[in-house]
């Protein structure tokens, strides 16, 4: 292999440093008319009338829509691949605009006007008849007899519940000398935060709807606004141009199936939709917040006798993603730390809270925190380190998941782990700082382990198209429908064609652009699927072009194909020796009055494999006790994610996950007013996501396993950056103070109050 | 997307007075870093504004022949921060201008706007009052002077009458000579933030170095406006210095605020980083005076 493994500059970095890169609103047509949505200010209620006259009348409105207007198509809008088994197919529990308000910020009313600011004002302008009805916020309390019901569909608010039973816990936990160990771990609502905004425009052409939108999924967009709409499929089209990140909010149709409706009932004129950053916290999708109960019965040597977990998934108000989230954090839990008698269930339950989606980790950020926090409590327990009790429980090397089929090849866990421990010097620091301290300053070590998947298999489809075209320059347009987000698969992609065809990088010119009309069927972004599912589309592809290119030279050279090459460019005979350069023999095929040929090739690739990527997180911490502080002196990730495809966006994928990790521990929680559903800081002052100056260098470290099943041996690294971080922060603090925190974020509030309660007196 | 129906744009002190006379309902701009928000959160529908940006004679700091520094309201807090007089006398003041939330609002915000907002958490503010600084208000009848601390109506609300323009903050030599003051902002994370707390110290040791001559303790988000502490900054003059001190100093501080209990911060805990703070905050002010704590 030439350029994967290779640290190539991303493709798109020029365009983006220059600001030439075009975003869906740098496409907008001057002419658009702007919509602007109503939305609830109620927590849970019944619209009983909105009235519109004097909205209508407004300056530059041009048409007002209710949700008494819109059509009866209910919809699903996660962002995953349609299943053809009504079993397996997502709840369709959203209309375009609702009557039936389940939270705070649901969608009521729109304006379309010709300008944002005379939309704006028209809003003011509209009066919306509500009747009250009671709301929950809380996952336990919606399950509750008499709580306030959100869908009728689902009885009790629970939209799935999932368990797992393996051996006998009653008689395993008879064992005796067992060492019982409990603990509530509460994760919070977080949102996204990504750069730029949801947005969307639409238009009519040829009786079509085409959108033009900040997506993660555009091929999945395109299905879900055929069912919004009631119209067939290849009546819409997508086109998805850069993004400014999307984290998972944007795997999820947002604003699309409305913005495509407007631009219909409009005849055809273009209508824009763009979220302020207050309406992507709170009428886009948030980080379900989870909380887990933990039992471990443990014997003295650290293994477990038995094991039970409880957890329950607060959904909001729809479906969305819905169950898949917990059930992964769920599954997660026997295979990281495997025992023989378990009892686990997963309830995910309807709140009166904004939506619950997809966010990178997908329910792992929120097991790891609640598994990682719970083994170092049994590792205080039993009096042993952390590192020593992760060393003799973690999955062992040779474990086969029967349901997806995944192997742990390589001892992941423990390479990680000791590579980690290495470096930060982490066994040494641990005995050194589990002394008595005392001062003011106080210092800790921790460390937390991830369990993580690749792709969605065998729960969901997987698979990968993949187009190329070659020039007469010997240059190749590659085409995917997996989508380039800000996470660099454009460079990957890249750097995998290159080595597949054999050209050079600079040769490969990948389409950054998705157009559900001509780019062909891929899923989009989400898991961490992208590098390892794409990689199989191109190698296949690229092995295909490489085919027709050795044939069409083997006619020009008149030697058996199987004894040419194509290298950097160049046909090569058998001993190396350049033949023709790959410019001239695309020229001849494409002009040949002989023997024309455009020579592409196309592929699909359908995985049915899936691939372990584990790691680990290492975290040193500082605590000011009078202040309230936890200051992170240094963090470290360990991650083996097969071999790299580009250390370089490896380390920056790192980097930005970690972050995310550290302001899960410390600071990011969406809130949201006990009295009447409100949202509270949905603003980027108010919400604490951290600065630049609010973390210490990030270290990224990789163990490279190659992944058997994949043609690069890459496996999956662009969500499990956020999912160690947290627990290694919280376990570091436990040393450090003794305070074993059962919620994050770890504020300097809660930490005021665990001191006053008495917490780490025993340091 | 600003909801302004009309700009109009001073270049003098007297067009801009004029231009109040002229449009009693519009509102003054400087930066804008505070304004521009609101409008935008649509509070102030169909806003009418008149830019004060544009005069110039409003801007910089100039050291008056009896010692009085006077800042010009339209100075940026980036000028603040960088601006010799007020380095080589009123630190405090340049540090508390550096926290103002990011070097791009820093830019833009102006210490005059900082005060007229009438924002409890504004950074310089407390700074201001533990300087007991004097407000210079220029009107259509004269010029009055006020005392920062009788500046403050209520949250949000400061007594700029109509027709009246804040043309200068000035701080008297007793307020920086031999004196020396530290700012502390309490914030959940360390750049582009608002102040939980905000606690700045103004300390003048006596003249053998070893007891408080003058003290003054000002306090933000402890109240609904900025405040300062009067029992504690008398009862402490002529106290010894030293570790003790310190901490009575700061107990004593804290039982003179009356922080609100909101969902941002707690009460307990804002009385609880507001002892740490003066603590803090004073100790820092001693080792400034050269002193040992």
């Amino acid at each position: 292999m030439g350029y994967t493994g290779k640290r190539m500059p991303r493709v798109d970095a020029k365009d983006k440093a220059a600001g030439r890169a075009k975003y869906a609103a740098d496409l907008c047509v001057r002419d658009a008319l702007v919509a602007k949505v109503l939305h609830a200010e109620r927590a849970h209620a019944l619209v009983r009338s909105i009235n519109t006259d004097r909205a209508r009348q407004a300056e530059g409105v041009e048409a007002v829509f209710t949700c008494f207007d819109v059509p009866k198509y209910y919809f699903p809008t996660a962002g995953h691949p349609w299943s053809t088994d009504p079993e397996h197919q997502d709840v369709a529990d959203r209309l375009l605009l609702t009557d039936h308000v389940r939270f705070w910020g649901d969608d009521i009313a729109v304006v379309v006007a010709r300008d944002e600011l005379s939309a704006v004002k028209a809003l003011r302008e509209l009066e919306v008849e509500y009747e009250d009805l009671p709301f929950v916020l809380d996952a336990q309390a919606a399950m509750e007899p008499g709580a306030p019901q959100l869908h009728e569909a689902f009885p009790g608010n629970v939209l799935g519940h999932s368990s797992i039973r393996r051996g006998d816990l009653e008689a395993a936990i008879r064992e005796p000398g067992l060492i019982r160990v409990e603990g509530w771990y509460d994760t919070p609502t977080v949102q996204h935060c990504h750069i730029e905004n949801h947005n969307c425009w639409a238009y009519m052409e040829g009786g079509r709807v085409t959108v033009v939108t900040s997506t993660q999924i555009p091929h999945i967009v395109r299905r879900i606004v055929g069912q919004a709409l009631g119209r067939p499929w290849g009546d819409v089209r997508i086109i998805k141009p850069y993004i400014g990140g999307g984290f998972g909010n944007k795997q999820d149709a947002l604003y699309e199936p409305l913005c495509a409706w407007l631009t219909t009932m409009l005849g055809g004129r273009p209508v824009r939709i763009e979220c302020t950053r207050e309406e992507t916290f709170h009428c886009n999708r948030v980080r379900h917040a989870i909380r887990s109960h933990i039992i471990s019965w443990v014997r003295p040597d650290g293994s477990f006798a038995a094991r039970k977990l409880e957890c329950w998934s607060n959904q909001g108000g729809y479906a969305s993603h819905g169950h898949g989230i917990a059930a992964k954090g769920m599954n997660a839990f026997p295979q990281i730390y495997p025992c023989d008698n378990l009892e686990c269930d997963a309830w995910t339950v309807f709140t009166n809270l904004p939506p619950a989606g997809a966010m990178r980790g997908y329910g792992i950020p929120q097991a790891t925190f609640a598994g990682e926090a719970h083994i170092d409590d049994v590792a205080r327990a039993i009096g042993m380190s952390p590192l020593e009790l992760r060393r003799k429980i973690a999955m062992p090397k040779g474990y086969r998941d029967d349901f997806s089929g995944n192997v742990n090849w390589s001892d992941s866990f423990r390479a990680c782990m000791e590579a980690g421990a290495k470096a930060t010097d982490f066994e040494r620091r641990f005995a050194e700082l589990s002394k008595p301290q005392t001062g003011n300053i106080r210092r800790g070590v921790g460390m937390a382990l991830y369990w993580y998947n690749t792709g969605v298999w065998p729960i969901s489809l997987e698979s990968s198209s993949c187009r190329m075209v070659l020039n007469q320059d010997g240059s190749v347009q590659v085409f995917t429908g997996e989508t380039e987000i800000g996470q660099g698969c454009d460079t990957v992609y890249a750097q995998m064609t290159a080595d597949a065809v054999g050209i050079p990088f600079e040769s490969v010119h990948v389409v950054t652009v998705q157009d559900t009309d001509t780019t062909p069927y891929g899923s989009g972004a989400y898991a961490s699927r992208q590098t390892y599912v794409g990689g199989f589309a191109i190698d296949n592809t690229g092995k295909i072009l490489r085919g027709k290119i050795l044939d069409y030279a083997a006619k020009l050279t008149k030697l058996p194909a199987g004894q040419l090459g194509l290298r950097e460019g160049f046909i090569e005979n058998d001993r190396g020796e350049r033949l023709m350069s790959l410019a001239e023999l695309a020229t001849e095929a494409l002009y040949s009055m002989e023997d024309s040929r455009h020579i592409t090739a196309e592929a699909t690739a359908q995985i049915k494999s899936n691939a372990y990527s584990f790691g680990c997180s290492f975290a040193e911490v500082e605590v000011d006790l009078r202040l309230c502080r936890i200051r992170v002196t240094r963090l470290m990730n360990v991650h083996d994610c097969g071999k790299l495809i580009n250390p370089q966006l490896a380390e920056a994928q790192v980097h930005g996950g970690m972050s995310m990790g550290m302001g899960y521990a410390l600071s990011e929680q969406l809130r949201f007013d006990e009295k009447t559903g409100r949202p509270l800081n949905g603003n980027l002052l108010d919400y604490k996501l951290l600065t630049f100056t609010d973390h210490p260098r990030l270290e990224a470290l990789f163990c490279e396993n190659a992944e058997p099943t994949s043609p690069f041996g890459t496996k999956a690294l662009g969500e499990p950056p956020a999912c160690p971080p947290a627990p290694a922060i919280r376990n570091a603090v436990l040393q450090a103070t003794g305070i074993a925190f059962g919620a994050i974020p770890m504020t300097p509030e809660k930490l005021f109050r665990a001191l006053e309660e008495g917490g780490g007196s025993d340091v | 997307m600003y909801d302004i129906r009309a700009l109009y744009e001073a270049q003098t002190v007297e067009e801009a007075l004029a231009l109040r006379r002229e449009h009693p309902g519009a509102r003054l701009i400087a930066g804008g870093s505070d304004l521009l928000i609101k409008i935008r959160d649509g509070k102030l529908p169909d806003a009418e504004l008149i830019s004060i940006r544009g005069i110039d004679s409003l801007r910089g700091v100039s050291l008056e022949a009896d010692g009085t520094v006077r800042i010009g309201p339209l100075t940026s807090f980036t000028e603040l921060t960088r601006d010799g007089i007020i380095k080589e006398r009123l630190r405090v003041l340049a540090d508390a201008a550096g926290e103002v939330g990011s070097p791009q609002i820093r830019n833009i915000g102006t210490v005059g706007g900082n005060i007229c907002n009438g924002a409890t958490s504004a950074d310089t503010a407390s700074t201001l009052f533990a300087l007991d600084a004097k407000l210079e208000l220029r009107g259509g009848s004269g010029t009055r002077l006020l005392d920062i601390a009788g500046f403050y109506l209520g949250a949000g609300r400061t007594d700029v009458r109509e027709n009246e323009l804040l043309t200068g903050i000035l701080i008297g030599r007793e307020s920086w000579e031999r004196c020396h003051g530290c700012y502390i902002k309490y914030s959940m994370r360390s750049a582009l933030d608002i102040a939980v707390l905000g606690c700045s110290v103004n300390l003048r040791l006596s003249a053998d170095g070893a007891h408080i001559d003058r003290l003054r303790l000002a306090f933000g988000v402890a109240g609904p406006v900025p405040s300062r502490c009067p029992q504690t900054e008398l009862a402490f003059a002529g106290a010894p210095l030293g570790e003790d001190t310190a901490r009575q100093l700061a107990r004593s501080a804290v039982s003179e605020l009356s922080p609100r209990d909101s969902w941002r911060a707690s009460r307990a805990f804002r009385l609880h980083v507001a002892e740490e703070s003066a603590y803090l905050a004073f100790c820092e002010c001693v080792r400034r005076a050269g002193g040992a704590i």
